[in-house]
């Protein structure tokens, strides 16, 4: 290669070199420009703006706080309203017990019928596994067992026989007043057939006319629930009532026969 | 479940009584009413389909396990559940029951809000 050869080629190469520096330039110039236009469509949030961006914020957290607020609130509601709802069933169940016990008791003037009736009531409204049911003998004022059931676990149940105003059940006859025992307290073991769990007087108005005795509950019942003392109060007063009046229907049951027998007679021999 | 049809055994009429009582929650139940296993089993062959049966144990005639028994041997009757309602708190009497095929055992005296819960259960399967 010649040296006019080797400048021609120098020069060539060198004004390469320079349309590369002059489009790196100008490519620099371009960046330059988009940053500046960036930085335009872009402006910095105005002091106020800011103010009622925080405004906002603290508006919305108030907000949240307010129902968050008002949450807790409802919730404390549903609980009174679950706790209400429970209250009312268990006041359900008891009137319904009350209603079936009442009902029964006056649905015969049978007197077998009625003792059965407070039998029933007795075992599956109460719960209980042994117990008495007493009539107080006017005449000799004496409390004797009619009825029983639970022998097997408190034997003597069926010749129970007290005077009025003897021992806890005498007492309970003679003064009106039920006595109870927590069994759960005082425990099975100090009960006997002359301590009974409970002694409920059976009166009409101040009257009394006989006892229901309980001596044992049903395993699976612990203690004495509060529809049970409820149910106690309608057994001493409707249970009363239901017994007389049903001995007084067979008394005049008797009575009406012996003299339809005797008008009978005297009609055909008349 | 509405318009289901419940067969209450039970020789008391108290309990029967409490039980139907019970029942009415469901609406549109239908409750008939047996005294012991015997007329039970003559409910059960009637024209009405029962939904649930209800029964006490101690009952005259025929007892409630005897019931529960040969309702399960029944190609018809035995996917008809069945509650156990007792005296009998104990428990080897509760596996008995359960064992014989009684889908739930609960002891008297009853709570109504349990009882409800207890065949809305059953019901719901």
């Amino acid at each position: 290669m010649s040296e006019e050869q080797r400048a021609e080629k120098f020069l060539e190469i060198f004004n390469k070199g320079k349309e590369f520096t002059e489009e790196l330039i100008r490519e620099n110039q371009r960046l330059r420009y988009r940053v500046a236009s960036l930085e335009t469509e872009s402006p910095s949030i105005s002091p106020e703006e800011l103010q009622r961006l925080r405004d906002q914020v603290s508006h919305l957290t108030e907000e949240n706080r307010r129902i968050q607020q008002r949450f807790r609130e409802v919730e404390e509601e549903n609980k009174d309203f679950a706790s209400r709802y429970i209250e009312i069933e268990e006041q359900n169940n008891n009137l319904a017990s009350l209603y079936v016990a009442s009902y029964q008791l006056h649905s015969t003037l049978d007197f077998r019928e009625v003792i059965q009736i407070v039998q029933e009531i007795v075992i599956n409204l109460i719960g209980a596994e042994a117990f008495a049911i007493l009539l107080l003998d006017e005449k000799t004022n004496e409390l004797k067992t009619i009825a029983f059931e639970g022998d097997d676990v408190m034997s003597g149940l069926g010749q129970i026989s007290t005077r009025l105003g003897e021992g806890i059940m005498g007492t309970v006859a003679k003064t009106g007043e039920s006595y109870y025992i927590n069994q759960d307290v005082d425990g099975g073991g100090a009960i006997s057939i002359d301590k009974p769990l409970a002694a409920v007087p059976l009166k009409i108005k101040e009257h009394v006319i006989g006892l229901i005795v309980i001596y044992k509950l049903l395993q699976q019942k612990d203690s004495f629930t509060a529809v049970d003392y409820e149910l106690f109060s309608l057994l001493a007063a409707h249970a009363a009532t239901a017994i007389f009046s049903s001995k007084l229907y067979s008394q005049s049951e008797r009575k009406l026969n012996t003299i339809q027998s005797f008008l009978d007679l005297l009609t055909t021999t008349g | 479940m509405e318009n289901a049809n419940f067969l209450v055994v039970e020789d008391s009429p108290t309990m029967r009584q409490l039980i139907s009582f019970s029942l009415k929650r469901f609406k549109n139940a239908k409750i008939i009413e047996a005294v012991d296993g015997v007329d039970a089993l003559k409910k059960l062959s009637g024209p009405e389909k029962i939904d649930l049966i209800l029964t006490d144990i101690n009952m005259p005639v025929m007892d409630g396990l005897k019931l529960v028994s040969l309702v399960r041997q029944n190609a018809v009757l035995k996917n008809i559940p069945i509650i156990i309602i007792t005296t009998e708190g104990a428990e080897e009497d509760r596996e008995r029951g359960l064992a014989l095929g009684a889908n739930a055992y609960i002891s008297k005296p009853i709570q109504s809000s349990h009882l409800i819960k207890t065949i809305s259960e059953l019901l719901s399967v």
